[in-house]
């Protein structure tokens, strides 16, 4: 899972401002107070503009966005299933 | 039909007229009114044999989840006033709350519970929290669940009691505890589902945060009528919103114009079956009217119902959906039961046309803040009748010929973000609090999604190479999400009004967007 430490690193700047407090990367961001309905989005744009990937509709689901761990794997398999 | 004199009656009835019907929808979990009102009644048992007496104070700390619903109703039974608390509160400000309604009393979860080990609270007695717990002095929700005398208790409380205390954003910066008796919400629930035409087939989707008095209103009022309500923590993913929309069949969706510009910007949304849904609401800012229009296009056998209100009375007033095309920009007239009117600098009534503020009369209209006389004094007046008291709202409003208003201003500066009040007072407090700002300005700039995004304009020490980034991060470990700054703009100084203050009209008429972090 390569993807994590990149992913991390964008929820930190862009969320939590520069300051990694150390949250777990299985932790739910919304359950978290992380990530909220426009915060998703954000990461959306991220995901598609850093990995050429397309988030279809009903891929925006907690499965996939809720946490570093979920998004990493969701992210493996998009792109090695041809995108 | 029973008659409801106090909020708790709205779960208690309805586990009578509709005990085996499904109240409650949320992770996938179904609780019917009969599972709800035995759980809320172990709450209230437990917190009379914990010493809980009619009118203390208990804090809800906790995100929208059963728990939740369940402590409001076991507080509310046992005579107990509940306060729900944003589940993204710090400790400074939580601790404020607590010790200024010297709350007995604290539920939480077990992902939040370990801020209370960062404040003081004297009289904070317990904390009950889900999950494994803190120490010894910590309950756990469930055991209590599972082991808990699940009795009904007799009423403590006649509807004059105090039924909860919300607090909100203030001009001044310090929050203010509404407080509203029981006679207050049963009046406002009233109200509401008499024009939203509520039933008890209604099922109504809430995402809002029950902290916000329009998300806690969803669950009353639902229960009042007997209807579901499918529980979210948030709109964060909307298409997993919109299929238990589809697959639980709502006939209620209350918005807000964040809510709504998200569910317009969604790819598809002409395609969706939004065939059960019958209302729309919409309030705390108003929409644009091309998305009244465009809402009215994607679902025309939907009625929309533009709204506005205030935490101090609920809500003051709403158009029928049958205005809408005449008045776009209204927000209709008094809800029942309820008279408004609006009057000029003198106190004297203004005929149409005319600007002045709006006043609200009703018993819907809050008791007073808590422990605030002065500013309770400054709101709450008197009204036709010796004794009476009406709302002077602090916003300004001009009615048609018809007698429908029309929001003009806010007398204050408190802005308007995702729906919520924010006091740019309290984020100019935490700016200033931080070593190396000089002086720091909050203001509203207009947002397509938020309604209004918070900027924040500083100018720094010299010497200080504060950052951006790090000045919203110091915000982040002080103010709620929902009141961080989404710009911040780092000046040589900040603008200045002939008498030498912080010109906040030429920031916020000058900032727009620019400074984006």
């Amino acid at each position: 899972m390569s993807q994590m430490p990149e992913i991390r690193n964008f929820i930190v700047e862009n969320f939590l401002y520069g300051q990694d407090d150390g949250f777990d990367d299985n932790v739910s961001l919304l359950e978290k107070g992380i990530i909220d309905s426009t915060g998703v989005l954000e990461l959306v744009s991220f995901v598609e503009e850093k990995y050429g990937i397309s988030v279809e509709d009903e891929e925006l689901i907690p499965e996939n966005f809720d946490s570093v761990v979920n998004l990493s794997a969701y992210i493996t398999k998009k792109t090695s299933n041809g995108k | 039909m029973y008659r409801h004199t106090l909020v708790n009656h709205f779960l208690e009835h309805s586990a009578l007229q509709h005990t085996h019907k499904t109240a409650l929808v949320h992770s996938g979990q179904r609780l019917t009114y009969s599972d709800l009102d035995v759980m809320a009644n172990k709450i209230a048992n437990f917190l009379v044999k914990s010493g809980i007496e009619r009118g203390d104070r208990i804090a809800v700390f906790m995100d929208n989840s059963i728990e939740a619903v369940v402590s409001v109703f076991g507080a509310l039974k046992a005579g107990a006033a509940f306060m729900m608390i944003n589940h993204t509160t710090k400790a400074e400000k939580l601790e404020y709350i607590l010790n200024n309604s010297a709350a007995k009393l604290a539920f939480t979860q077990k992902i939040r519970s370990a801020i209370f080990k960062e404040i003081r609270c004297p009289n904070l007695g317990a904390i009950v929290s889900t999950g494994a717990c803190l120490d010894e002095s910590c309950h756990s929700f469930e055991n209590i669940m599972s082991s808990g005398d699940a009795r009904p208790l007799p009423a403590r409380c006649i509807d004059m009691d105090l039924a909860s205390i919300i607090y909100t954003s203030g001009s001044t910066g310090q929050p203010k505890g509404v407080m509203l008796s029981h006679h207050n919400m049963v009046s406002a629930a009233h109200s509401i589902t008499t024009y939203l035409e509520n039933r008890e087939d209604d099922i109504i989707i809430n995402m809002l945060p029950l902290s916000f008095d329009y998300g806690l209103y969803q669950i009353l009022m639902a229960f009042r009528i007997g209807g579901t309500v499918i529980l979210e923590k948030s709109f964060t993913y909307p298409y997993q919103i919109i299929d238990l929309m589809i697959k639980e069949k709502v006939t209620g969706l209350p918005g807000v114009p964040t809510i709504i510009a998200l569910l317009l910007h969604l790819k598809d949304i002409d395609k969706v079956d939004f065939s059960s849904l019958r209302y729309i609401t919409n309030t705390a800012a108003a929409l644009p009217v091309t998305h009244i229009n465009r809402l009215r296009e994607l679902f025309p056998h939907v009625r929309l119902y533009s709204m506005y209100g205030l935490t101090e009375c609920k809500r003051v007033s709403y158009l029928p959906p049958e205005e809408l095309d005449n008045r776009p920009n209204s927000v209709g007239r008094g809800m029942p039961n309820e008279e408004v009117y609006i009057v000029n600098e003198n106190g004297d009534k203004v005929g149409p046309g005319e600007i002045g503020e709006l006043v609200i009369r009703g018993s819907n209209v809050m008791m007073g803040y808590w422990d605030m006389p002065e500013e309770t004094g400054k709101c709450l007046r008197a009204g036709r009748y010796p004794g009476e008291r009406v709302l002077y709202s602090g916003d300004l409003f001009k009615t048609d010929n018809e007698g429908y208003l029309y929001f003009i201003a806010r007398k204050d500066d408190i802005i308007k973000c995702k729906g919520e009040k924010v006091s740019p007072r309290e984020i100019e407090n935490v700016l200033y609090s931080l070593h190396g700002i000089l002086e720091a300005a909050v203001v509203g700039i207009p947002d397509e999604i938020l309604g209004q995004a918070i900027k924040a304009c500083v100018a720094l020490d010299s010497g200080s190479n504060l950052t951006e980034k790090e000045i919203v991060h110091y915000c982040s470990q002080h103010l709620e999400n929902y009141m961080l700054p989404k710009y911040v703009q780092i000046m040589p100084e900040l603008p200045k009004t002939a008498n030498g203050k912080i010109d906040k009209k030429d920031l916020a008429a000058t900032a727009h967007s620019s400074g984006r972090l």
